[in-house]
């Protein structure tokens, strides 16, 4: 049974935009590769942290939420540990409650822009 | 030397009145507290940054346990500090 997870990565704001959408590609390939079903993604772009981290006080923050099986998260992680582009990552997995209230953020996000 | 004493008590000593409280997400019917909205997330941490006790919110324990989870993610996240000294007046 395929589980939902949800994982929020931020990358050092070193980066141009290109090697940002690069970084975020290459781990949307990983999860693709290994049979993951990308539901949503958001892109918080550059935003300040409340404490520095590594030295930096902004980073890019990226967040994707994906189907898969349980073994997938851990070779995930596995790639973020060894992407020296990733300060920080956490990937949660979701219960029926946070499946309804992404939905329901998502379709509000909808109607925002479509005003 | 008596009667001032008196007055100093003329008006009843306001003993906090006992305001009963109530759990805000059972009240509301919220059933998941999103860790990645920190503007929430505020409402349940003091000015130093520290989750509030359950005594003070008045939260049950089911949701208090949910939002410790919330506010430590966030943590993790550098989206709430884990200490700061005037989190809510700076913004």
């Amino acid at each position: 049974m395929l589980n939902q997870y949800e994982t929020v990565f931020i990358m050092t704001p070193v980066l141009s935009d290109d090697q940002m959408k690069e970084t975020v590609k290459k781990f949307e390939n990983i999860l693709t590769a290994k049979g993951a079903e990308l539901v949503h993604q958001e892109n918080w772009g550059l935003r300040k942290f409340e404490y520095p981290i590594q030295k930096k006080s902004s980073g890019f923050y990226h967040l994707i939420e994906f189907k898969a099986e349980g073994d997938v998260v851990k070779e995930l992680e596995l790639q973020y540990r060894r992407d020296e582009r990733v300060l920080r990552y956490l990937t949660v997995s979701m219960d029926k409650h946070a499946i309804a209230y992404s939905e329901k953020r998502r379709n509000l996000k909808k109607e925002h822009t479509e005003e | 030397m008596a009667t001032n004493n008196e007055i100093k008590y003329l008006t009843p000593i306001a003993v906090d009145i006992k305001k009963k409280k109530y759990c805000r997400f059972k009240k509301s019917g919220i059933k998941y507290i999103d860790y990645k909205d920190a503007e929430f997330l505020k409402k349940f941490v003091n000015e130093q940054g520290r989750i509030l006790p359950r005594r003070l919110t008045g939260t049950s324990l089911k949701y208090q346990k949910k939002v410790a989870q919330a506010v430590k993610r966030a943590r993790h996240l550098a989206l709430l500090p884990f200490v700061t000294d005037n989190l809510k007046s700076n913004n």
